[in-house]
């Protein structure tokens, strides 16, 4: 077994009891004392998560809007610089097969005006998609760089996420963050390091993702849960990060989101352009595949489900009605928020409508639980 | 003056009382473990086990783990209130936190468990 990889924050995650787990082959924290503590921080106040273990691509040269547009769901051509979009990667294997999910942003052009791109990919994934993409680059006019191993990325969620990084911020940098827009970004100083930021995440609240060089990552990651204590902001683990992305009905690569899905029905649509901007046929790998799919949807259905109960479903519980299997749980937990137990499940279609009382079979027990809209929790 | 509880490998702790029944529950560790309890599942009143077998579960917002019988026997008390104040299993897991009583098959069982001194050495050597 190979050793496990560890961000630029190892070493604070251990002085501050961070229970580490192997996650996608990095040492990552699940929790520093209580998930719990840390979910309910991030939506009364801020929480301060490493996200650094995700991948960072670096996507430059003259070519490279065009290069991604060939490549991707989501349109790029058309994005300004400082606009992130949420997207799909494929391959054409199958007819189309998702590769990962993936947040691709524009970032400010080079000095000398060539354009730059970012995109931000599951750990999991990160490898598969670089050899993806490496083997569909032009011979000429694209860069692409994993990023992921020389700088961090520190995601501050929650109401006062913006307050926080904003009070670490020159005055400009401050104003400029927090006139962002959602999905949008823009290059700062925080805490005296040259920043990406963008406002994004992955909780269901206002915040931003940040990412610096590996070398500054302590002293930004420091400075921010110094300035954040007083105001309730708590350093957060992957648990709460699955909790509220959870109830937030974002979907998990490998979990609601897998290689087959069908993203009309399991609710990413919006993450598919079938048409360019001017109106014309876009041609990513799998777009023929998709576009039947649009017309003829036909794959399960991704809901969230709301059990009485404080017992948990988990991925791979059975759905069940009157008896009969109608679907699987995709991810599963006790809400925080809600005090109760949630799930996300794929249905089949006849059965995903909101208010459909189902059973959820969780080890020997039939639990109810009724079909509800996503995202289970949304921000005040 | 009550015995000192036992411990299993599996973290449970079981105590025999001067009734000669045997009263289990899970270690301090083992809460501080598991962390954000929110669903026990206690087992029947006259539910029959081995040791080793499932006694019941108990659900962190993370995960399901079973506990385990530390002696075999049959189960003649169970604590209905625990379910709905798992903090009692922090606050006192020794004392009002146990989750049942059984009537050991073999009274020496209990001995056979480690002391608290072999327990806490086996804690320590669990990575932390």
């Amino acid at each position: 077994m190979n050793a496990l990889r560890s961000t630029p924050l190892h070493a604070w995650h251990e002085a501050h009891c961070g229970r580490m787990v192997d996650f996608a082959g990095w040492s990552m924290p699940v929790q520093y004392a209580s998930i719990v503590d840390e979910h309910l921080a991030t939506r009364s106040a801020a929480g301060l998560f490493d996200v650094s273990h995700m991948g960072r691509l670096a996507i430059d040269g003259p070519g490279s809007q065009a290069w991604l547009e060939s490549l991707l769901t989501r349109r790029v051509a058309d994005m300004p610089v400082g606009r992130a979009r949420y997207t799909l990667v494929t391959s054409d294997a199958g007819g189309a097969t998702i590769l990962d999910d993936a947040l691709v942003t524009r970032e400010p052009d080079a000095a000398d005006e060539t354009p730059r791109l970012s995109m931000v990919v599951n750990a999991s994934n990160r490898e598969r998609v670089v050899a993806w993409l490496a083997s569909r680059l032009p011979p000429a006019g694209v860069s692409l760089r994993d990023r992921t191993f020389d700088t961090a990325m520190i995601a501050v969620q929650g109401p006062r996420a913006i307050e926080i990084v904003t009070g670490l911020c020159p005055a400009a940098d401050a104003a400029r963050i927090a006139a962002l827009k959602n999905y949008t970004a823009c290059t700062a100083t925080v805490a005296d390091a040259v920043a990406a930021v963008s406002r994004t995440g992955y909780t269901g609240e206002d915040g931003v993702e940040i990412v610096v060089a590996a070398s500054d990552a302590e002293r930004v990651w420091g400075a921010i849960h110094d300035a954040g204590r007083p105001l309730g902001l708590r350093a957060c683990g992957l648990g709460a990060r699955d909790t509220l992305r959870l109830e937030a009905g974002m979907p998990l690569y490998g979990h609601e989101l897998v290689a087959t899905s069908d993203p009309f029905a399991i609710g990413l649509g919006l993450a598919v352009n079938l048409d360019a901007a001017d109106g014309g046929p876009r041609r990513f790998p799998g777009v023929t595949a998709f576009r039947d799919l649009h017309e003829r949807p036909r794959g399960r259905v991704r809901v969230g489900l709301a059990l009485d109960s404080k017992r948990s479903a988990r991925e791979g519980n059975p759905v069940t009605r009157a008896g009969a299997e109608v679907g699987i749980v995709t991810s599963g937990s006790y809400s925080p928020t809600l005090g109760h137990a949630i799930a996300m499940a794929v249905l089949d279609r006849a059965h995903a409508a909101p208010g459909t009382t189902l059973d959820v079979v969780i080890r020997d027990a039939r639990q109810p639980a009724t079909v509800v809209p996503l995202p289970f929790h949304r921000r005040g | 003056m009550a015995a000192e509880p036992r411990f299993a490998k599996t973290h449970e702790w079981a105590r025999t009382e001067d009734d000669g029944l045997v009263t289990v529950g899970i270690s301090a560790y083992a809460v501080e473990a598991l962390t954000d309890l929110v669903f026990m599942q206690l087992p029947a009143v006259g539910k029959k086990v081995k040791a080793g077998e499932s006694l019941g579960e108990i659900e962190s917002v993370k995960a399901v783990s079973d506990i385990y019988a530390p002696v075999a026997g049959e189960v003649v008390a169970v604590n209905a209130s625990l379910p709905a104040a798992l903090e009692t299993l922090g606050a006192d897991p020794y004392g009002a936190g146990w989750i049942a009583r059984i009537r050991p098959d073999d009274s020496s069982q209990v001995a056979m468990l480690m002391d608290r001194a072999a327990y806490d050495a086996v804690v320590k050597s669990q990575p932390h």
